[in-house]
C-alpha cells in the first residue's frame, strides 16, 4: 500500500515582481534612456533621474551550488542581492550608485567570472545539453563552449565587433541551439546503423516511418523480427529517426561532423529576420578542445571585423560583399553541398545579373 | 567507502583557459561536498562524460518518469554504461518554470540550491533552451521528494514532451527604455493559462510561447516560438531634437548619416540642414534600428500594443521556419484586451491540436493546410500585413473573388 502521495500545487511561471531589484520595480514601464559606459556595464537611466548600473557576467552555466553560491555571495556583498540571468546564461548584476561598479568588477573579475558581453561585444556561446545530458546528442555542449570561449575571451571582454556576435552551438541537427551570427552544429553524414533485434521492442514503428523528413524508413522483417529499414540513397542522414528509436544508431564516431553556418539574426533592426547559412562542413568532431572548429569561427570573426561596416551584423556584411568574396576571404571552399535542393529552394538562387567582379 | 573517482584525461583539459569551467565545479562537488551522496553521484558523471568524450558517443537514454499528479517536466535519464558508472545511473533533470523575466533574489537562489544539493547532484543550469531552470541530476525516488519540496514553496515544473512548454520574456518594462507592453504579463497570463496543457503532455508536440518588448526581439521569439508577442508601436516615434544635435555634436555628421540616416530599411528618416531629424512615419516600419543607435534621442511612441506571429520553430521535421504575423497590431490594455489574447491562444492551440499531424509542430501543420485555411480555422480575418507580397502564381480558384471584396470593404467600413 503506497503512502499518501501529495498533490501538486500548479502554480505555474511565478511572479517575478518579488525577486526583482527594487530600482527595477519602482520604475517598471518608466525607462528613459540607456548608456555603455564601457563593455560588460549597461547604465539605465529612468524618468525621474534614477540610474541604475547592470553588470554582466560569463559563467560556465553549468553551475556547481558552490558556485551558484559563490554568485550570491558577490551579489550580496556588492551589489543588492539580486540577480537576473539572460537568455544566454549571463548572470547581470545591479548597483545603483557609479562608485560601486568598479569594485563589483573587480571582484568578479578576481572569482574569474569575466565581464563583458554587452553591446557589439561576442557575448556567451548559447548551447545545449550535449553528452552531459541529452539523449541524442553528437557532440558535448559544454566543453565545446568552454573551449571556445577560452579562445573568444577578448571579444567577450572588449566590445570591440563592428556589431553583437551571437554564437550558438546544437549537438544534433534539430538545432536546439537556434539561430546566430554564427553556429556550430552537429551534421552527420552516414545513415543510421540499425540494431535489428531491438527495433520491435522498442520503437512505435509507424511513429519512426512518419518521423523521417525524407520517407526513406519502411517496415520490413529482418531475421525473422519485424524491424525498419532505410533506404539509403534517399536518406539525408539528419538523424531524425533516432530519438524515437534510439536503435536507430545515427551518432558516429568518425562520421559525425561539425557544420558551421552563419547569418542568423533575429532581430528586425535594418532587415527582416534571417536564417543561417551553411559555410563549413566536415569538420572533425574532436574533443576535448574542437581545435578545427574554432579555428574556422576565429577565422570568420576575424574577416568581419576587418570587413564589416559598424552596425553590420554577420548576414548584412556578407549580403553586402556577397557570397563569393566571403568564402574567399574566409578561405572556404564552396561545394555543390552548399546550394539548397530542399522545399523552397529556388528562392535561394540567383535569379538576375548582380554578379560582383 | 571513499568515492570511487574515476580518470577523467580529457576532461581534465578543459580546467585549463581562461573561462570559467564546469568540469572544474563538478569536480569540487566531487571532492569537496560534505555530502558523500553527491561525492559519488558526481564522480560517477564524470567517469560516463569521460567515457563519451574518448568514444564521442552520449550514453543518456530517456524513459518515463514524473511527479505525481503530472505527466512531464522531468527530462528522465538513464544510463546505458549505468553497470560502469553505477552512481549516476539514474540522473534526471527537473525542468522548473523560472519567474517571468528570469529575476531572483539571492535568498531565493540560495533556498534553492539547499533543497537542490538535499536530493540532487548539486548541478543546476539558468537556464535551458526553452527557458527552465535545468535541475540537472537525480534519482526517480528523490525527483518526487525535491519537487514537493520547491514546489510548496512556489514552484512549479515546466513543460516537457508534447505540451504547452515553459515561456520566456525579456527583461522588458523590468529595465528597458524600448518595451512597448508588459512582457510578464503577457507571459505569465498566456502560460498559466495553460497549466494543465504543460503539465500533462496531450497535444501533437511541443507549443512555446516567447514574448519580446520590442522588435529587436531579444528573446528570438520570431524564430522559436510558435506563438511569438513582439511589442510595437502604431503612432509616431519621439524625436528630442536637442537630443539628436548632442548625437552630432559627439558622433559627427558623417557618423549619423552612414549610421542612422542611410541604414533606414525604408529610407523614412532624413537629417534637415539645421541639423533636426525628420521621420516619415507612415513608412517606418518599426525595425528600431535608429533608435538603437540613438537612444536618447529617438523613443517609442505611446500607442503601444504587440505583433503576433504563429509557427516558429527549429529544424525538425521540414526545416526551419519564422513565425507569421497573424495579428498586425494588438492592444494590451484593458482587461478585455488581455483576455482577447489568451482567447486568440486558445483558439490556436484548439484547431492544431485538432488538425495537426502527431509530432507536427503549428507552423509545420500552417505549411501543410495553408495560411488562409488556418485563418479560417481560427476565425481571424486575412490582412496584408501577413504577406511579403501577394501571390505570384496563377493557379488558382478564385470564383468566390467578389464576396471576398466585398468583406474587405465591409471591414474597412467598419474600422473606419
Amino acid at each position: 500500500m503506497a503512502k499518501e502521495m501529495r498533490e501538486p500545487i500548479e502554480t505555474g511561471c511565478p511572479d517575478p515582481f518579488q525577486y526583482m531589484h527594487p530600482m527595477m520595480r519602482r520604475n517598471f514601464g518608466m525607462w528613459d534612456y540607456h548608456e555603455h559606459p564601457r563593455p560588460g556595464v549597461l547604465l539605465h537611466v529612468a524618468k525621474n533621474g534614477d540610474k541604475m548600473w547592470t553588470i554582466k557576467a560569463g559563467t560556465q552555466r553549468i553551475l556547481d551550488v558552490f558556485t551558484l553560491r559563490k554568485l550570491c555571495q558577490i551579489a550580496d556583498d556588492y551589489s543588492d542581492g539580486f540577480i537576473r540571468f539572460t537568455i544566454r546564461s549571463n548572470p547581470e548584476f545591479f548597483v545603483t550608485e557609479e562608485s560601486r561598479v568598479q569594485p563589483l568588477i573587480e571582484k568578479l573579475e578576481g572569482e574569474g567570472f569575466w565581464v563583458g558581453g554587452t553591446q557589439n561585444s561576442v557575448t556567451t556561446l548559447s548551447h545545449t545539453q550535449g553528452w552531459l545530458h541529452c539523449d541524442i546528442p553528437g557532440t558535448d555542449a559544454s566543453g565545446v563552449v568552454k573551449s571556445m570561449m577560452d579562445e573568444l575571451i577578448d571579444e567577450f571582454r572588449e566590445a570591440n565587433m563592428p556589431n553583437r556576435v551571437h554564437i550558438t552551438t546544437s549537438c544534433c541537427q534539430i538545432n536546439c541551439g537556434g539561430q546566430g551570427d554564427i553556429a556550430i552544429n552537429v551534421q552527420h553524414t552516414k545513415p543510421p546503423k540499425i540494431n535489428h533485434d531491438l527495433v520491435a521492442n522498442v520503437c512505435e514503428r509507424p511513429s519512426v516511418v512518419a518521423r523521417c523528413p525524407v520517407a526513406a524508413i519502411r517496415p520490413a522483417m529482418v531475421n525473422g523480427k519485424p524491424s525498419l529499414e532505410v533506404d539509403e540513397k534517399k536518406c539525408i542522414c539528419c538523424g531524425a529517426c533516432f530519438p524515437p528509436c534510439p536503435p536507430m544508431q545515427i551518432n558516429d564516431a568518425e562520421h559525425t561532423k561539425l557544420s558551421i553556418w552563419v547569418g542568423g539574426n533575429h532581430s528586425n533592426a535594418r532587415g527582416k529576420p534571417t536564417f543561417q547559412k551553411l559555410v563549413a562542413s566536415g569538420i572533425p568532431n574532436n574533443p576535448p578542445r574542437w581545435p578545427e572548429a574554432t579555428a574556422i569561427v576565429k577565422r570568420i570573426l576575424k574577416a568581419y571585423k576587418e570587413g564589416a561596416k559598424d552596425w553590420e551584423r554577420i548576414n548584412e556584411w556578407v549580403e553586402r560583399i556577397g557570397w563569393p568574396r566571403f568564402f574567399e576571404e574566409v578561405e572556404l571552399p564552396f561545394t555543390k553541398y552548399h546550394i539548397d535542393n530542399w522545399r523552397g529552394a529556388r528562392k535561394s538562387l540567383n535569379s538576375s545579373t548582380y554578379i560582383r567582379f | 567507502m571513499a568515492t570511487n573517482k574515476y580518470p577523467t584525461p580529457m576532461l581534465d583539459q578543459l580546467e585549463e583557459g581562461p573561462w570559467p569551467s564546469f568540469i572544474t565545479g563538478i569536480k569540487r562537488l566531487r571532492d569537496e561536498h560534505p555530502d558523500q551522496r553527491i561525492n559519488d553521484v558526481t564522480a560517477s558523471l564524470l567517469g560516463q562524460l569521460e567515457h563519451s568524450y574518448e568514444t564521442r558517443k552520449g550514453y543518456w537514454k530517456g524513459g518515463t518518469v514524473s511527479v505525481y499528479g503530472y505527466g512531464g517536466g522531468i527530462i528522465p535519464r538513464f544510463s546505458e554504461v549505468g553497470a560502469a558508472f553505477p552512481e549516476s545511473k539514474e540522473f534526471h533533470t527537473l525542468r522548473v518554470q523560472p519567474p517571468a523575466g528570469n529575476h531572483y533574489s539571492t535568498g531565493m537562489l540560495r533556498q534553492l540550491a539547499d533543497s537542490w544539493e538535499k536530493w540532487g547532484s548539486g548541478l543546476v543550469t539558468f537556464h535551458g533552451q526553452t527557458g527552465n531552470i535545468m535541475f540537472i541530476g537525480t534519482t526517480t525516488e528523490n525527483t518526487q521528494h525535491f519537487f514537493d519540496e520547491i514546489n510548496d514553496y512556489g514552484w512549479d515544473l515546466g513543460g516537457a514532451g508534447p505540451c504547452v512548454r515553459t515561456a520566456m520574456s525579456c527583461v522588458g518594462a523590468a529595465r528597458c527604455e524600448m518595451s512597448c507592453t508588459n512582457e510578464q504579463k503577457a507571459h505569465r497570463l498566456l502560460v498559466n493559462n495553460f497549466t494543465d496543457d504543460v503539465h500533462r503532455p496531450a497535444l501533437p508536440y511541443k507549443f512555446k510561447f516567447k514574448v519580446s518588448g520590442c522588435p529587436n526581439d531579444c528573446q528570438n521569439a520570431v524564430e522559436r516560438a510558435d506563438f511569438a508577442v513582439i511589442g510595437t508601436w502604431r503612432d509616431d516615434m519621439k524625436v528630442d531634437q536637442e537630443a539628436v544635435k548632442g548625437y552630432l555634436d559627439t558622433k559627427g555628421r558623417q557618423y549619423i548619416i552612414d549610421n542612422v540616416i542611410t541604414r533606414c530599411p525604408t529610407n523614412a528618416i532624413s537629417l534637415n540642414d539645421d541639423d533636426t531629424i525628420a521621420v516619415n512615419n507612415k513608412d517606418c516600419v518599426r525595425c528600431m534600428h535608429c533608435l538603437n543607435v540613438m537612444p536618447k534621442a529617438l523613443k517609442v511612441g505611446d500607442d503601444k500594443g504587440v505583433t503576433i506571429l504563429i509557427g516558429g520553430k527549429r529544424t525538425l521535421k521540414i526545416g526551419d521556419l519564422m513565425g507569421t504575423v497573424v495579428v498586425p497590431f494588438k492592444k494590451l490594455e484593458t482587461e478585455e484586451d488581455w483576455e482577447s489574447i489568451v482567447e486568440l491562444a486558445e483558439e490556436i492551440i484548439d484547431f492544431w491540436a485538432e488538425n495537426a499531424l502527431e509530432h507536427e509542430r503549428c507552423g509545420e501543420m500552417i505549411e501543410r493546410v495553408g495560411l488562409v485555411n488556418f485563418l479560417e480555422g481560427i476565425e481571424v480575418e486575412v490582412d496584408p500585413n501577413m504577406v511579403s507580397h501577394p501571390r505570384e502564381c496563377s493557379y488558382v480558384r478564385m470564383d468566390g473573388w467578389d464576396e471576398e471584396a466585398v468583406k474587405w470593404f465591409d471591414r474597412q467600413a467598419e474600422a473606419s
